[in-house]
């Protein structure tokens, strides 16, 4: 089976006055269904790796493909398309768009990709929603909802294209352990019974201790320490 | 589109008060140039329209436009004549019958022959320098800018048998004649003939009522001892903008210099289009104005939903979408106020034509304001404004599609 991603030297440099490395020459290949950890102390370069592999920034140097797509010669609207079809994000912050309700966030990534009527699309988010627990909450605004609801929301967002690759800023960061239980039930649900690729980034080494892989970085660069559970 | 429709709206909505104000911004400048377009084409409708009444379409004097190839330019090839006027021809419009002959085969439209002479017009020691016109009162009638305008006598009286004359009512003052006295008239030629005045006419342009006098066509030939003479041929045409071409047609027939009204008016043509010029570059002003209300509001929105613009990209929107979102945004408010400034345009239009006053100008006279109504100047307005909202939503649109998404996620976070 091919790799979901293939990253190959990847190195991200600010160009400041005094130059900052975020990421170092990582090289690292990732299967589909892998549930995987990215872990590191912070400021290591965790989110600024996460934003690469998502195509939100781009690399100074380096390769990367995703899907067997070679992203380098990507322009700005295929990469946004890639991340539309293919992706979704959860950051630890919710970022739902506070002038929509839960099902009609839901709804706009699928309304942007154009493939489900309107009736379906509004079926598909609240079936979502539903699997997450959230059937009560369809109507409520995020300002309506509590931080693990509007997680959950985020979550069945990220998931509204069914995407091959979920990509997790710290999702359970800003939650209490109960809701940060039920956050990473739904992630390992979807690797286990959907077959999803998920990578997190974690500061919760018992959670990371749960997961297929564990990606460890320091000051940019990979660790050593990676370690398969 | 409908989803990007949604979410623009969402935002405009959200800053109800700013964009109420920006609408309204827009409103009025529309609306106000609606009504400055109607109130500046209506005078100039108006002025024309007054042109086309009082002025002959095409004019047709005894004057040529070049003056007869010289006798010394046939000799020598480099020869060249300079300063030289045609020649006042005294003998007046060649051949006038076979002139209008040609013109009644197929003139669209009618006309009066005349002759128009310099005079002298006494009363009791007093007198006053005149056009003296003769005239055929059956044709003249019909191209004459002073017959609806008499306040004393009447036009037709010309014609009653004995020597008759009608002048200006400015011209009776001064001589301080009136209707039913008989002056003399006195031809450059020193001939004087006395008539009776039948009629007094006012036609709101000085120099008509003050220096014009009107006899039979005969009377005036005796008078200025050029028997059977013509020297001014005036023209009524059916379409009166379908004059230059028939004034061409004319003089190149007929050789005589043949002026179509718009020629005669072309300086104050001109001053139409530099007052249009104006006019446009006013209304631009304005749009621009009402576009700084939408770039400052489209602008304040980039700033607010910065980190909106960050999740729909994070999400799959490219810069394309969010750049079309905040120029729908800018459109949807200078449509919104574009809608308004119709109504208010049409509202202030109505009021303008419904403005009556007096004009005091030797007699009273109510007029209302001269209002053109043209969807045009509806169209144009809108034009401007939903241009300049394009651009004002441009503007920030293009630097908000720009933001970088992860700069404003790791600000969140
Ligand atoms: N715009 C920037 N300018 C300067 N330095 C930056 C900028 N963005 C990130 N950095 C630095 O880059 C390094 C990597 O940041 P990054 O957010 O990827 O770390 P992280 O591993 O996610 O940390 P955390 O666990 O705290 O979230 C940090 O040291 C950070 O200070
Ligand atoms: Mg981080």
């Amino acid at each position: 089976m091919s790799a979901l991603i293939e990253a190959d030297g990847l190195t991200r440099i600010l160009p400041e006055t005094v130059p900052v490395t975020l990421v170092k020459d990582v090289s690292l290949s990732i299967d589909p269904g892998e549930f995987v950890a990215i872990t590191g102390p912070s400021g290591s370069g965790k989110s600024s790796l996460l934003y690469l592999l998502g195509l939100l920034d781009l690399p100074t140097s380096g390769r990367l493909s995703v899907d067997g797509r070679d992203c380098g010669d990507m322009d700005e609207a295929a990469r946004a398309r890639l991340r539309l079809d293919k992706m979704g994000f959860v950051f630890q912050f919710h970022f739902l768009l506070p002038e929509f309700s839960a099902r009609d966030n839901i709804a706009i990534p699928m309304r942007k990709l154009g493939r489900l009527s309107r009736g379906e699309i509004n079926d598909r988010a609240e079936a979502l929603l539903a699997s997450l627990g959230l059937e009560d909450h369809v109507h409520k605004k995020p300002f309506q909802l509590s931080g693990g609801q509007r997680q959950r929301v985020a979550v069945a967002r990220s998931l509204a294209n069914d995407p091959a690759l979920l990509l997790a800023d710290e999702p359970t960061g800003s939650l209490d352990s109960k809701s940060s239980e039920q956050v990473f039930s739904i992630l390992r649900a979807l690797v286990r019974e959907q077959g999803k690729t998920v990578l997190v980034v974690t500061h919760d080494m018992e959670m990371a201790g749960r997961m297929d892989r564990r990606i460890h970085l320091v000051d940019g660069m990979l660790a050593d320490a990676e370690a398969t559970v | 589109m409908r989803l990007i429709l949604d979410i623009a709206l969402t935002h405009i909505v959200g800053r109800g008060r700013q964009t109420f104000v920006a609408v309204i911004g827009v409103a009025v400048g529309v609306g106000f140039s609606i009504a400055m377009a109607a109130l500046m084409q209506g005078g100039q409708d108006d002025f024309v329209e007054q042109l086309i009444d009082t002025m002959p379409h095409v004019q047709i004097t005894d004057e040529r436009r070049t003056s007869k190839r010289q006798p010394a330019e046939d000799r020598f090839a480099a020869a060249q004549i300079s300063g030289l006027r045609p020649p006042d021809d005294r003998r007046g419009i060649i051949n006038p019958t076979a002139a209008m002959a040609w013109l009644d085969a197929w003139l669209p439209g009618r006309y009066s022959a005349s002759l128009r002479t310099q005079g002298v017009v006494r009363y009791v020691g007093r007198e006053a320098g005149a056009s003296i016109v003769g005239v055929d009162p059956a044709t003249e009638r019909a191209v004459s800018p002073i017959v609806g305008d008499f306040v004393a006598g009447s036009f037709i009286a010309l014609g009653a048998g004995g020597n008759n004359i009608v002048m200006g009512d400015r011209m009776a003052d001064k001589l301080g004649a009136g209707l039913g006295d008989t002056v003399s008239a006195v031809s450059s030629t020193g001939l004087s003939r006395a008539f009776r005045i039948v009629g007094l006419f006012h036609t709101g342009t000085t120099a008509r009522d003050e220096g014009e006098a009107y006899i039979l066509l005969k009377n005036a030939q005796i008078l200025s001892e050029r028997a059977n003479a013509i020297n001014d041929i005036r023209v009524k045409l059916d379409d009166p903008f379908s004059s230059p071409p028939i004034a061409r047609r004319i003089e190149a027939e007929l050789g005589y210099k043949a002026v179509a009204w718009q020629e005669a008016s072309e300086g104050i043509m001109e001053a139409f289009v530099v007052r249009n010029v104006i006019m446009y570059t006013v209304v631009a002003a304005i749009m621009l104005v009402a576009g700084f209300g939408i770039f400052n509001i489209v602008s304040t929105i980039t700033h607010e939903k910065a980190r909106d613009i960050a999740i729909m990209k994070s999400l799959g929107f490219s810069q394309n979408d969010m750049q079309r979102m905040f120029v729908i945004e800018g459109l949807a408010i200078g449509g919104a106020g574009s809608a308004l400034g119709w109504a208010l345009g049409f509202a202030l239009t109505t009021a303008l034509a419904s403005v009556r006053f007096e004009l005091d100008a030797g007699g009273q006279e109510i007029t209302n304001l001269p209002i053109a109504w043209s969807g045009l100047h509806y169209a144009i307005a809108s034009v401007f404004a939903l241009g300049s909202a394009a651009v004002a939503g441009y503007l920030p649109a293009r630097r908000a599609a720009r933001l970088n998404p992860v700069d404003i996620i790791r600000g969140a976070s």
